[in-house]
């Protein structure tokens, strides 16, 4: 059993994408476990069809404590026999959220929901590792591999980093590692050089390059995965390759994070920053 | 166990029924409904639980009951004296957790024993940032100042999981580092509906992290046993480990009162586990039988009738050697268990006591009181499950009442009604019935007395059952109610 874990910045599409490729992981014949890691639980919505599922922590909320809970209350199959679960958690504003993850992940272990049979298991998490909470699927015994879901926007390469720094932390104590990055391609400048340089500076690869299509949209639309939608499509095509590559991945590295200036440098080897000037710093476009 | 009936005079279902329904009266909808089936008559033939139980506490009622943490340091860790027990977070849940219980240690302190106050005294700053570099820290200070420390243990407290700290990451590589067990317990407080919860991940840790690590010296015997469940309250274990010698056997382990690490990792090669405290540590026994097929027996030390039938029954799982010894132990502590009870059986004769403790005394005493002449009209427990609640209805008088997680107020109602004459209980209990007027023993801690297992502990067991019933202080005190 492989377990994965799939970080990135927050909206940069996480969700759509673990989905379709763990779709596409299904449609190999693989047997695949997601579990959401996200209070908003939307990890598991095109799998399952469903608008949302119920989550382990709405059923502790409803029945005072998780030793009511029962695995087939939260554990549901969907699209290609894939086994969904979502964390669930407080809304916005309140309580924490890192420990619904501990809570639910304690939970799946202790009632048996990873089974022998299973070829992998992925962990859609929250936006950035914030607390310890977020970073219990890369504890020891869980996910060893890891994949960022980023782009070419500045944004989503500095989430990347950091992520990359927090790997980097479990990764000098444990066996967790990166297995590359994935770019969801937002149609920015030089976009595919620019994912590509920043994997080699991390010591790792863009594992795929997801192109933009809003044939996702439409899937999602439909909460389906587009391979599950139209299989014929090129953009099924696109998952399908990306979950054969993390199948064959052999690559997992020690990430090598970067300093903030030469993040900033390697934006402006592509054009993307000029080069520093101080007496820009703050003043406004209109101003100029 | 006894077939026999046992009827209390005046106490008929119905009219314990009637008790139970007047005191729920006081509750809101909610709360009654939520209250209802922890509540009811004891079915003694019927020989299963008459209540539910391990449900969440219904919030507002006071409740006794403590929780996951103090099930981990207090009852299962803590009681293991050569190893230094961290209490991992903020400084006030091992404070107030220390000595407390009464499970008594021998040795000399930071040398063979280490019942000192370990904590990680976490301030805002590890709340932010993390605690893992500071239990680094701590686990290499206690290391050198203790280098005789065989193992630590590292207890979390709530704000370590909710931070989400990996102290079990630390504790392996700690453990590595410094060469010593250091065992990692997420018994954070907030988890489970009681202690009971504490207990079991303790249990856990033990199978995952010591069990199996160290093997006896000597050879093997055919009367190799370890005594499991038995805490060294007030001495316990100091009564019923030479007893268990004297009728034959030798008892390589104490789990966990007054224990050693090193023997309990090696427990796995004993022939047989005696447990006395099974809501703590039936999931260890279970998980001995099921791993190296070590059976287990439940034995009750409590009062010379249960002390002869308990060892009767542990006998019977031997050769003759074992039978003949044992049957010599009886008959030598007999007739002095005899003069004991002729001694207070009078003075106590017809006395009533309602009891309300954790997991196993309030069905495991009972026979105790009625050696001396007493009857129990009320028991119930703080964190039992349903097969304790199986295993008490025989020993409960017809329709006396039986209670789960029982709130003070019930508590208080059903004393009006039923007037012991005693009431065994906890410290949170003790001045609620002494203003009442009614004479009460701390039954936890066996209120800085003990043992009271045994035959050692039977005299002063009734010396000091005796000594609450019968102090002139209570007619000296005139009852508001």
């Amino acid at each position: 059993m492989r377990q994965i874990a799939i970080y990135g910045k927050g909206g940069i599409g996480k969700s759509t994408t673990t989905q379709n490729t763990v779709a596409g992981l299904a449609y190999l014949g693989k047997k695949v476990m997601i579990v959401g890691c996200d209070p908003k639980a939307d990890s598991t919505r095109l799998i399952l069809h469903a608008k949302a599922q119920s989550t382990v922590m709405d059923l502790v909320r409803e029945r005072g404590t998780v030793e009511d809970l029962e695995l087939d209350d939260v554990l549901k199959v969907g699209y290609g026999d894939t086994k969904c679960v979502e964390s669930g958690g407080p809304e916005p504003g309140v309580g924490c959220a890192g420990r619904g993850v501990i809570t639910a992940i304690n939970f799946l272990e202790e009632n048996g929901a990873y089974t022998d049979d299973l070829d992998f298991v992925f962990y859609d998490v929250l936006g950035d590792v914030v607390c310890g909470g977020f970073a219990m699927p890369i504890r020891e015994g869980k996910a060893e591999e890891i994949y960022i879901v980023c782009s070419g926007e500045m944004m989503a390469m500095y989430a990347a980093n950091n992520i990359a720094k927090g790997i980097l932390k479990y990764a000098s104590s444990g066996k967790v590692r990166l297995g590359g990055l994935i770019c969801n391609a937002r149609k920015t400048d030089k976009e595919f050089e620019l994912v590509s340089a920043l994997a080699a500076k991390l010591s790792t690869q863009m594992i795929h390059f997801v192109p933009r299509d809003n044939q996702v949209q439409r899937a999602e639309m439909r909460r389906m995965t587009v391979i599950e939608y139209s299989p014929e499509h090129p953009q099924a095509q696109e998952y399908r390759t990306l979950a054969e590559k993390i199948q064959n991945n052999k690559m997992l590295v020690v990430p090598t994070p970067l300093e903030m200036e030469e993040l900033e440098d390697l934006l402006m080897e592509y054009g993307i920053m000029e080069a520093e000037d101080e007496a820009v710093v703050g003043v406004a476009e209109a101003a100029k | 166990m006894s077939n026999k009936i046992k009827t209390i005079e005046g106490i008929t279902k119905e009219s314990t029924q009637e008790m139970i329904d007047k005191a729920l009266e006081a509750y809101p909808e909610k709360g009654k409904k939520k209250r209802t089936p922890h509540l009811a008559p004891n079915d003694q033939a019927s020989g299963s639980a008459c209540v539910k139980s391990n449900r969440k506490t219904v919030p507002g009622v006071m409740s006794a009951r403590g929780c996951a943490y103090a099930g981990a340091k207090g009852v299962v860790w803590g009681p293991i004296r050569d190893m230094v027990h961290v209490s991992h977070g903020p400084v006030g849940c091992g404070w107030y957790s220390w000595g407390t219980r009464r499970n008594l240690m021998s040795g000399i302190t930071g040398v063979t024993n280490f019942a000192m106050q370990f904590t990680s005294d976490f301030q805002e700053k590890d709340i932010v940032y993390g605690g893992d570099k500071k239990l680094k820290t701590l686990l290499e200070e206690a290391k050198d100042l203790f280098p005789l420390a065989k193992g630590i243990s590292v207890l979390s407290e709530c704000p370590v999981g909710l931070i989400g700290d990996d102290i079990n990451s630390v504790a392996k590589a700690s453990a590595k580092e410094l060469d010593i067990p250091i065992i990692p317990c997420n018994c954070e407080g907030f988890r489970g509906v009681s202690q009971s919860l504490g207990h079991h991940i303790s249990n856990d840790t033990i199978r995952d992290y010591i069990i199996e690590t160290r093997e006896f010296s000597e050879p093997i015997g055919p009367y190799d046993i370890a005594l499991i469940g038995e805490y060294n309250i007030g001495g316990d274990a100091w009564s019923t480990k030479p007893l268990l010698e004297e009728c034959g056997f030798n008892v390589k382990a104490t789990w966990t009162g007054d224990g050693e690490i090193e023997k309990i990792a090696a427990t796995h090669q004993v022939k047989l586990n005696v447990i006395h405290c099974y809501r703590s540590m039936n999931y260890m026994c279970k998980v001995m039988e099921e791993k190296y097929g070590i059976p287990w027996i439940e034995l009750n030390f409590f009062g010379p009738t249960k002390i002869k039938q308990s060892l009767r029954k542990l006998a019977e799982l031997f050769d003759d050697t074992i039978k003949e010894k044992v049957e010599a132990v009886i008959a030598k502590y007999d007739p002095l268990m005899q003069a004991v009870i002729e001694e207070y059986k009078p003075r106590l004769e017809g006395k009533t006591v309602m009891l309300y403790v954790g997991g196993l005394r309030p069905r495991h005493t009972i026979n105790a009181y009625e050696d001396l002449g007493m009857s129990c009209v009320g028991s119930g427990y703080e964190f039992a499950h349903g097969d304790d609640y199986d295993r008490t209805a025989s020993e409960m008088p017809e329709a006396t009442v039986v209670y789960d997680d029982v709130s003070e107020y019930e508590f208080e109602e059903f004393a009006h009604t039923l007037k012991p004459d005693l009431v065994g209980s906890g410290i949170k209990e003790k001045y609620l019935f002494q203003k009442m007027g009614i004479p009460f023993r701390q039954m936890h801690s066996w209120d800085y007395s003990g043992p009271y297992h045994g035959y050692l502990g039977f005299p002063i067991f009734a010396r000091d059952i005796d000594m609450a019933i019968n102090s002139p202080t209570w007619s000296l005190v005139k009852s508001p109610f």
